[in-house]
């Protein structure tokens, strides 16, 4: 019986251990802040991020693997504004996790740090699945990249204070490189200021907001509800008074709606990688919007 | 600049007779003219000079602006969004209402079961099913609430239900959690799963026999998750015991209890995967359930047959095994998804036959069992197709005869079976209609179900379950 017991506890204290001396561990709804953990923390961080650039982090499902991370998280960074609200409560909830429960350092919505745009002034369903906080769909900015970036660096030295300075350093020169491309990326979009673009989902307003695009319709009549033939024919009629250049399109969404307007309007569809991992040229978050730049530059040529 | 002007013009008007003019007239003149001149470039330069100002000031007074809307952008409010709706409980609803048509309902039983709780097929024609309304909120930094009331319509009257009424623990933390108060148990895997979440329009055959319909109890549970990436659970429930199928909360209220465990993961990114095993056991008294007949007309029927009453022991062993596709991980646009799950009951004890005059009484040894294997399919947007295939089988015994058939426990030498197929549409996540067809060979006189029901929910966004 005691070397029964004994075993037991030898098992439990290999299991413990390592996560007693192991990098923090972060929990990453979204790539974008994956890949924002990944530019501050590098190695001191052991970094999962949950959903793919090919995946709408609206709609995912609490599976049995990602209750399985949470519970080991020590730092949870999501975009927040209720765009997770389909999954997130309950991992939060049945994991049984304080350290990221809300208001815990280890909660951390990157969405409460940016002031949101189209925050609706009334929330009723019959506007599609509005979110009541705004639009959390921040991360086609790269100003707001910086500011989230900002805080979370203080955040990371809060929870981990014995690498403090190696967050801060590493903060310095993401914050360095990032301003660089930002100057870059203004410069490169000067073409591109006043441009008319369709949208498949309202993901866009903070690049749009960002390069001064001017959206003209978007392909699901209300934001959550898929394009229905009847609304395209609508968008089509709306391009004959008021003509859009492209037609634009994440990743994760299905293509088809956006080629049926292509099509028939004879501008082209272009798809953007949304986040990182969107597609194989945005392999983090410069490349990101390096790849946007190009696929819109090329747009227009 | 007015007598300048005046000069200028008595100028303009003496300068056809200019031969009588003098010269040194003409010389003041000229003066006066060179003087005007430069007046008006100094005052055209002051002027630019002004407008250049003013253009700088606008300037700089645009990238103050934007340098304010920056730095407050940079002090933005901090964690505002958390919480939406404030310190209100989070409030959904749930409007259910469906038509029905049975060829064959009136009869409706299942040889070698007994139909308590829930269980039946509901009424035909058009009828209302549960409307739900539910409530929730964190209830502090520790705790998490949950009260879920059904109202429904019970021979003319509406009955409030207090479906689930629970507290569950947050941040127990090493991957525990304690749930307390009325909940649905973790047996199997649909159990788990409101109504309204169900892909199909009525419960599985082997939920419908076993348990009418779900076990919901008054009880505690205990959850513990492994710290490992494959995803372990288990735990323990403790029961009341009131409800169907324990009937009867033995041993001062704490008549039933139940251990469960999964496993689940990912293979890849575009599935995914659970498994599950159950037991359930209870300490039954006095478990009545009204045998075969349709809701509507189990009042009646009290009076004019004999209610089986259970006492014994009852035992549920059972597994389950889920399995979801979606391409690239993203369900939004198409999914698949099966799902299997085994029960095998084994009960032994006494049947009395309530009504009997004298009270026929009996040994029971029971043993139940079944399985049911469904597939959805979402095609495309908003539309999906599901087939499902319910088998059962009973083989019970009773030291007396008559009361194995009378309890309706025998299983006629059938084992029972149904076919269902169902399409539905959802326009948003928050509505969907369904149609659906099942052929249900239950008993000797096959069915022909037809369903088509609608489901939607109201006001705060549900969290999907695996």
């Amino acid at each position: 019986m005691n070397n029964v017991i004994k075993r037991l506890v030898l098992m439990l204290i290999i299991v413990y251990a390592p996560s007693a001396m192991a990098k923090l561990n972060v929990f990453a709804c979204e790539p974008e802040w994956g890949a924002l953990a990944q530019e501050l923390g590098g190695n001191a961080l052991h970094i999962y991020t949950a959903t793919t650039g090919k995946q709408d982090s609206h709609h995912i499902q609490a599976r049995p693997s990602l209750f399985a991370k949470v519970r080991r998280a020590d730092l949870l960074i999501c975009t927040g504004a209720e765009l997770e609200i389909g999954w997130l409560p309950l991992l939060l909830r049945k994991t049984g996790n304080g350290r990221i429960q809300p208001g815990q350092l280890g909660y951390f919505m990157a969405t409460d740090y940016v002031r949101l745009r189209e925050k609706p002034r009334i929330l009723d369903r019959r506007g599609g699945d509005v979110h009541a906080a705004g639009n959390p769909h921040i991360q086609t900015d790269p100003h707001n990249i910086a500011r989230v970036a900002k805080v979370l660096a203080q955040r990371l030295v809060e929870l981990d204070a014995s690498n403090a300075a190696h967050y801060q350093k590493r903060y310095q020169d993401f914050s360095n490189r990032w301003k660089i491309a930002i100057q870059r990326w203004e410069k490169q979009a000067e073409a591109l200021k006043g441009l008319s673009i369709v949208v498949h989902h309202k993901s866009w307003i903070y690049l749009e907001h960002w390069l001064g695009l001017k959206e003209i319709a978007t392909l699901e009549p209300k934001p959550g509800i898929p394009p229905s033939s009847r609304h395209l024919a609508d968008v089509l009629k709306k391009l004959k008074h008021r003509p859009a250049k492209m037609v634009i399109y994440a990743a994760y969404q299905d293509s088809r709606p956006a080629y049926w307007l292509s099509q028939k309007a004879g501008i082209p569809a272009v798809i953007l990688p949304f986040t990182v991992g969107g597609t194989t040229e945005a392999r983090d978050l410069f490349t990101l919007f390096d790849d946007t730049l190009k696929r819109l530059r090329d747009a227009i040529k | 600049m007015n007598n300048q002007l005046a000069v200028a013009i008595a100028l303009a008007i003496s300068s056809s007779p200019a031969m009588s003019v003098a010269e040194d007239d003409l010389t003041t003149l000229r003066g006066q003219l060179e003087t005007m001149k430069q007046e008006y470039d100094q005052r055209i330069q002051a002027l630019e000079k002004r407008l250049e100002d003013a253009e700088e000031a606008a300037q700089s007074a645009q990238s103050t602006a934007k340098r304010a809307e920056e730095a407050a952008y940079d002090v933005a409010p901090s964690r505002q969004s958390s919480s939406a709706n404030a310190f209100n409980p989070k409030i959904s609803l749930i409007l259910d209402g469906r038509y029905a048509h049975f060829s064959n309902g009136a009869n409706y039983k299942i040889p070698g079961f007994q139909l308590g709780g829930e269980a039946g097929l509901g009424k035909s024609g058009l009828s209302l099913g549960h409307s739900e309304l539910a409530m929730s909120a964190n209830i502090d930094d520790k705790f998490y609430g949950n009260l879920t009331i059904a109202l429904h319509d019970h021979d003319g009257e509406t009955k409030v239900e207090l479906e689930e009424a629970y507290f569950e623990t947050l941040a127990l933390g090493n991957g525990f959690t304690v749930k307390a108060g009325r909940f649905l148990s973790a047996v199997g895997y649909l159990n788990e799963h409101h109504e309204h979440a169900w892909d199909f329009a009525d419960a599985p055959l082997i939920y419908r026999g076993l348990f009418g319909n779900q076990i919901r109890d008054d009880g505690i549970q205990v959850n513990w998750m492994a710290p490992t990436d494959l995803f372990i659970q288990t735990g323990a429930e403790l029961f009341r015991g009131d409800a169907f199928p324990a009937g009867g909360g033995a041993h001062d209220g704490i008549g039933a209890y139940s251990l469960f465990a999964n496993l689940g993961g990912d293979i890849g990114v575009s599935h995914s995967w659970q498994i599950g095993f159950s037991h359930w056991s209870a300490d039954v008294k006095e478990r009545a359930g009204g045998h075969g007949h349709v809701h509507e007309e189990e009042h009646e029927l009290h009076h004019v047959a004999h209610n089986p009453s259970f006492t014994g022991d009852s035992y549920v062993n059972a597994i389950d095994f889920i399995y979801k596709w979606a391409p690239n991980g993203n369900p939004k646009n198409r999914n698949f998804k099966f799902q299997w799950e085994y029960f095998d009951r084994r009960e032994e004890g006494n049947i009395a036959m309530l009504g009997s005059e004298p009270l026929e009484t009996s040994y029971y040894d029971g043993h139940q069992k079944g399985w049911y294997a469904q597939t959805v399919y979402q095609f495309m947007p908003q539309w999906r197709v599901g087939l499902r295939y319910d088998r059962l089988d009973s083989n019970n015994t009773t030291s007396n005869a008559e009361v194995l058939k009378e309890a309706g426990l025998h299983n006629e030498g059938i084992t029972p079976e149904r076919y269902s197929l169902m399409i539905d549409w959802s326009n948003s996540e928050f509505s969907r209609f369904r149609l659906q067809f099942n052929r249900d060979e239950s008993s000797n006189e096959p069915d022909d179900q037809l369903f088509l029901q609608y489901t939607h929910s109201l006001g705060s966004h549900g969290a999907h379950q695996f």
